[in-house]
């Protein structure tokens, strides 16, 4: 009978204090943020979006190595002797044209390991989280500067220099050629000049 | 009173009586459920720190119109196998039920909607019509979820109903009434006349009743409470169990009347327990159009504590709602049956024995 007595009075005062708790929070201001509104403030070392310097970057294609889930695509083309594409921020000199350079931000799991091993520090994480799109092309980012046209050109001016390079060898390799022919049909009758035409073969390779 | 007013009015008994009875839908129990359900979220919210709705006008006022706004624009469902009659009527008897029992309640002198003098025996009864609803629509719907709510909603109201009907009769005994009308009245002028403050007059019977008489005030919260089904008592929804319990089936408007009916009765149950212990709708400490002499003024007031008291009542029921977790069925009826019936019981003896005697 004590027993039933005390457990009504227990019963009763446990409700009182958990009514006396949930009262006082009712004045502790909320916790909540709201989002669009309002922002949290977000940590030093967050990892968000991937931002791509692309002044500085060298085309070394490290970050494209260091994906684990290979979000990063690089292309690059040499450039054209004569072409100055200038210097990265830490005195670097670039010596390709990167003509394509996709990171597919939906694949990217945010781990930063590209960050590291860039060379010029060119790519990073941004505090930019609200990136959602109603397509997923979308999300596939393009941070190459040069236009499109400019892209084609620099390959067009790479494969111009190198058949140009390719058509001077074979003209050299043409003309040494022939000349051994006539060097040939030459030392059949006289050996003298052989050592004029030598001269141009190495000037062609130096350029 | 309110129908003769209306009668010189209009100048006809049906329209005068038409009006009166859709009155109280118009006048409190829509307006009072937007503004309960926007009250519990924002309470809810606040007591877990969070904000509740914030959005649809400032501070969310507006959000319940928008609720409602979207519950009229959706597809009313009906499964194939649903017992269709049934179905569709289940809302209709549930809404009626709450919404039958506002026709008693004395929400100030002049505003009253029928003065029977069988008022707490007419609440009773057509709150009960609720239960039949209940367990109509769960067992209508051809889901196992529903109908077990619906079987557990019916156990429960009907087992709470012995508690409730106890209090009431401890009180009829002291008023000698079952007008809720003349109840109040009799509690009249200052809030030590309350009946939980043991009634009107200064004998030694006051003084004793106090007591129980705040016992019985609990109790009659408790027990009410249980009909109204929210948490500590909502194993009839139990989201977690049920899904959400008879109207799990339910969608747009007919979701909307139970969710209505749901509100309109926690109110009806905060009026009757304001009505029986708390003076109704009378003034704690008198009226100001006394004071000024403006007897226009009276009604008005007195509609204004009627709605305050049942209001804080209503916030009472949403903050115990937050507080307590939910009970397991056995634990229900241990509480009913052990514990409210008993004391409810020893209540109506010794206040009985107070009645003969002093």
């Amino acid at each position: 009978m004590k027993d039933y007595f005390l457990k009504f009075w227990q019963g009763l005062w446990t409700i009182a204090i958990g009514m006396k708790v949930t009262f006082k929070h009712l004045f502790v201001p909320a916790v909540t943020i709201q989002y669009p509104t309002e922002k949290p403030e977000l940590p030093e070392r967050e990892r968000n979006r991937l931002y791509v310097n692309m002044d500085d970057c060298i085309g070394c294609l490290q970050c494209e190595r260091a994906c684990p889930v290979d979000c990063i695509e690089i292309e690059t083309v040499k450039a054209v002797p004569g072409e100055d594409l200038g210097k990265t921020s830490n005195g670097k000199k670039k010596a390709l044209w990167v003509t394509k350079f996709d990171i597919d931000i939906a694949k990217c799991c945010y781990c930063q390991l590209c960050v590291f091993p860039c060379p010029t520090e060119c790519i990073y994480m941004t505090d930019v989280y609200e990136f959602s799109e109603y397509e997923r092309d979308n999300l596939i980012y393009d941070f190459v500067t040069l236009t499109p046209e400019e892209r084609e050109e620099k390959k067009k001016n790479y494969e111009e220099f190198l058949a140009k390079k390719e058509a001077e060898k074979a003209e050299a390799a043409r003309k040494k050629a022939e000349e051994a022919a006539k060097a040939k049909q030459e030392e059949k009758k006289e050996d003298k000049k052989e050592e004029t035409k030598p001269e141009d073969k190495p000037k062609d390779k130096e350029e | 009173m309110m129908y003769d007013w209306l009668y010189n009015l209009t100048g006809s008994e049906i329209l005068a009586a038409v009006i009166q009875s859709l009155l109280p839908l118009f006048l409190f129990i829509l307006p009072f459920a937007l503004f309960a359900v926007l009250l519990e979220r924002k309470v809810s919210a606040h007591m877990q720190d969070r904000l509740g709705p914030m959005r649809v006008g400032y501070h969310g006022i507006l959000q319940t119109v928008a609720d409602i706004i979207k519950l009229v624009q959706k597809e009313d469902i009906i499964a194939r196998d649903n017992d269709k009659l049934f179905f569709n009527l289940s809302p209709l008897i549930v809404f009626m039920g709450s919404y039958a029992a506002f026709a008693v309640i004395p929400f100030s002198s002049v505003f009253l909607g029928s003065n029977i003098d069988l008022g707490l025996i007419f609440i009773v009864a057509v709150t009960g019509l609720v239960v039949a609803g209940i367990l109509m629509g769960g067992w209508a719907s051809n889901n196992k979820y529903s109908l077990l709510g619906a079987m557990r909603s019916a156990a429960q109201i009907i087992s709470y109903e012995i508690p409730t009907m106890m209090i009431i009769i401890v009180v009829i005994m002291l008023t000698g009434t079952l007008n809720l009308y003349t109840m109040s009245e009799w509690q009249t002028s200052y809030f030590w006349n309350w009946l939980i403050f043991g009634g009107p007059g200064f004998g030694l019977a006051k003084f004793i009743l106090i007591p129980f008489m705040m016992m019985s005030a609990l109790i009659l919260f408790i027990s009410t409470l249980a009909e109204v089904n929210p948490t500590p008592f909502d194993i009839p929804e139990a989201e977690s169990e049920l899904v959400s319990g008879y109207h799990t089936e339910y969608s747009g408007m007919k979701f909307a009347m139970f969710f209505l009916a749901e509100y309109a009765n926690m109110f009806a149950v905060s009026a009757i327990l304001s009505a029986l212990f708390f003076g109704g709708f009378q003034s704690p400490f008198g009226y100001l159009g006394n004071l000024f002499n403006v007897p226009a003024l009276i009604p008005f007031e007195q509609f204004f504590w009627f709605t305050a008291k049942g209001i804080f009542f209503v916030f009472v029921q949403m903050w115990l709602r937050w507080t307590l977790p939910r009970f397991r069925v056995d634990q229900l009826m241990t509480f009913c049956w052990k514990y409210l019936i008993p004391f409810a019981f020893v209540i109506l003896i010794i206040v009985g024995l107070i009645t003969v005697l002093l």
